[in-house]
């Protein structure tokens, strides 16, 4: 296998192509930009609120914790748990939405509008219901699998019509199970009375996080991330197609399927924690591909950092749009995503 | 000898069509006597007829006519309209998964009739008659913007771009609403989450006559452009060529659908799934021709309603399941279906 293909002949010049259109200091930089504008972006965060806590108090809250300093106390259990729980869900949901839109070469994937989202937030109401004192660990387990069950209809629904998965088919299959899904997770919850805590979770809140919450999610998330990253280059040689990916002598079965399962486990955490939260995974990778260029090694780490961002700059202006309100933050990100999806859905010249 | 078959032909069609009106008025009438039936006091259909006919006791009385007729009766005017509202917007837009639900319309009737509500201290206290009229503001400014954020020049309006644009939308008016439901007090975050999931909530002849209008005027009207829709459903150059105003006759129609769906949501909350199924099912049974697929619709989409509110109502008795949630339980595996279904 020579490394000497021309461009654009053959799978090998596809991929040389991939590097020519690759900007690897332009990753870089959003690497490194990216990790300081979130710690940035992570300090005001817990410095900001209803009380306003100095850097240094911050500082020594985190550093050298005084259970009796009542700011020391907001921090350590409410606020820290609160931003990281932002940049963990804000990471898992982009990456988990830029391996679907690589693997399935479709700009519209993403976990929310393809019942995945869905499927997990019906899994936790029947939790919540049937069994109200289940432990975080078991929750996420459930998520999992209702996680899988939603992407296993929609993709079944999408694959048996004729002229197969078409982008916007996915996204009208994924809607009408959305539908049906949260009609059963409101006849659920008005059933038991569940309606408001329900609710507030859905709407996407990261306010409640607890630590032992992130402790549980921590492991998972890393290691899909890790996987995710480990994936990659096979991600940028499904994304040029899968007769691309056969020629190079990839087995893109059993590359999809990594791929799917680190998908649900990233949506499948998240959604247990903050409910579901749509846009993050259909935003981010685009931005980052317009931004880092077409190689899936730079776009995933990429896409991990700038989601962050995206979640704990949502969540400060959550709090801050309408003083002494929450507003969700899933609401934050449906007002920013919509538009954007609009933007995409006309952009497609195809037939969509 | 070739020309009376083809009348005959016709005319067979025809009788068809209304042998099938017939039977889904019969089923109507059968899930009337059932539903009158559901709940905590049962009736026997004598027991029935004599209170109808003013005979029965108070506690009957009181039963039938203030609570379980009023429902009934907004049941099958709002199957008819969200039905029909379906039809013409798939008629119109030559979509076939075309719903006023999907499109988004309900959730920006939804999302005024919620403004509405919020600002009055007690439910009771919003005034019924504004409610049809606040959520036809809602329904037709989200429509109008649907159409404009789906057009495009030297195209039109394409299928799936129209579909893909009333889901975002709908995702929105759902976030603005959830922004919205959160900061009210429990009671009435209550009331709203239920008639946000569809439950038929205007329970009382005040209702139904804040409905009626809208339901007695759109409906024939729509039904009289039966024809029209034909010429349309040729395609935009043939009907010009057969001199019909398309873009006109279009918004028209429009309107009209979009009046249907939103004077039912205002008394129905988000009922979806009606304006998909009822007119699919019409054309299966009557052929697409819309002099009879229209009222077919209607009827389909009442017995579909009214239905669905009868088990909503008796599955988990004492207490209710919203009729909106039971409607997309039938509904959303038949949208799926349908999407497996057609071509791309």
């Amino acid at each position: 296998m020579s490394q000497q293909t021309a461009a654009g002949t053959g799978p090998l010049g596809r991929l040389d192509e991939v590097k020519l259109r690759s900007r690897p200091w332009a990753a870089t930089l959003i690497l490194v930009g990216g990790l300081v504008a979130l710690a940035l972006g992570i300090a005001v965060s817990v410095s900001f609120g209803a009380a306003d806590i100095q850097l240094p108090v911050v500082w020594n809250a985190i550093f050298h914790f005084n259970p009796d300093i009542t700011d020391h106390q907001i921090i350590r259990e409410l606020r820290l748990p609160r931003v990281l729980g932002g940049v963990m869900i804000g990471a898992s949901f982009a990456v988990a939405g830029a391996v679907m839109q690589g693997m399935t070469r479709n700009p519209l994937a993403d976990s929310g509008l393809m019942g995945i989202n869905s499927g997990a937030g019906f899994a936790l109401a029947l939790c919540f219901a049937f069994m109200p004192n289940l432990p975080f660990m078991s929750l996420i387990l459930y998520s999992f699998v209702g996680a899988g069950a939603g992407a296993a209809i929609v993709y079944g629904v999408g694959s048996l019509a004729k002229g197969g998965l078409t982008p916007a088919r996915l996204v009208l299959a994924g809607a009408a199970l959305s539908a049906l899904l949260s009609a059963l997770s409101e006849g659920v919850a008005l059933y038991y009375k569940i309606g408001q805590d329900l609710a507030f979770w859905y709407a996407g809140g990261i306010a409640g996080t607890k630590w032992f919450q992130l402790k549980i999610m921590f492991p998972w998330v890393f290691a899909a991330v890790l996987g995710a990253i480990a994936l990659s280059r096979s991600i940028t040689m499904l994304s040029l197609g899968d007769d691309v990916a056969k020629g190079l002598g990839q087995r893109t079965g059993l590359v999809k399927l990594a791929g799917a399962l680190i998908v649900l486990v990233l949506a499948g955490s998240s959604v247990s924690v903050v409910g579901a939260v749509g846009f993050i995974g259909l935003i981010i990778p685009h931005l980052t591909r317009y931004l880092v260029g077409v190689d899936y090694r730079w776009i995933i780490p990429c896409s991990a950092v700038l989601g962050s961002l995206l979640v704990v700059l949502a969540d400060l202006a959550a709090r801050t749009i309408i003083p002494q309100h929450e507003t969700p933050l899933g609401a934050v990100l449906a007002l920013i995503g919509v538009p954007f999806f609009l933007y995409l859905a006309r952009k497609e010249r195809r037939e969509l | 000898m070739s020309k009376t078959t083809a009348i005959s032909f016709d005319e067979v069609r025809r009788k068809r069509g209304f042998r099938v009106l017939a039977v889904i008025a019969v089923l109507i009438v059968a899930a009337f006597i059932i539903s009158v039936n559901t709940g905590y006091i049962r009736l026997t259909p004598l027991e029935l007829l004599h209170t109808l006919l003013g005979r029965g006791t108070d506690k009957q009385e009181l039963i039938l006519f203030d609570f379980r007729l009023p429902r009934i009766v907004i049941s099958i005017l709002i199957g008819a309209g969200l039905a029909v509202s379906g039809a013409v917007m798939q008629g119109v837009f030559r979509n076939d998964l075309a719903d006023p639900g999907i499109l988004g319309i309900n959730a920006g009737a939804g999302l005024m009739v919620m403004l509405l509500i919020s600002f009055y201290p007690a439910t009771s206290a919003a005034p019924v008659f504004m409610l049809p009229l606040v959520a036809f503001v809602g329904a037709a400014c989200t429509a109008a913007m649907i159409y404009a954020l789906a057009y495009k020049r030297h195209q039109g309006i394409s299928p799936i771009r129209l579909l893909l644009t009333g889901v975002a939308v709908a995702a929105g008016m759902s976030a603005a609403m959830i922004v919205l439901t959160l900061r009210l007090d429990p009671d009435k975050y209550q009331f709203v989450a239920t008639w946000l999931a569809g439950s038929i909530w205007g329970t009382s002849w005040k209702f139904v006559l804040s409905l009626l209008p809208w339901i007695l005027i759109l409906l024939p009207y729509v039904i009289y452009k039966a024809r029209v829709m034909n010429v349309l459903n040729l395609g935009d150059q043939t009907a010009t060529g057969l001199g019909a105003a398309v873009t006109k006759e279009q918004f028209r129609l429009l309107g009209a659908a979009v009046g249907l769906a939103a004077a039912s949501v205002a008394v129905s909350g988000g009922i979806g799934f009606v304006g998909l199924i009822g007119p699919h099912l019409a054309r299966r049974l009557v052929g697409p021709k819309h002099q009879l697929m229209l009222p077919a619709s209607a009827l389909l989409g009442s017995l579909l309603v009214l239905t669905a509110d009868t088990i909503g109502r008796w599955i988990l008795q004492p207490s209710e399941i919203p009729t909106g949630i039971v409607v997309a339980v039938i509904g959303a595996p038949y949208f799926l279906y349908l999407l497996a279904r057609t071509k791309s």
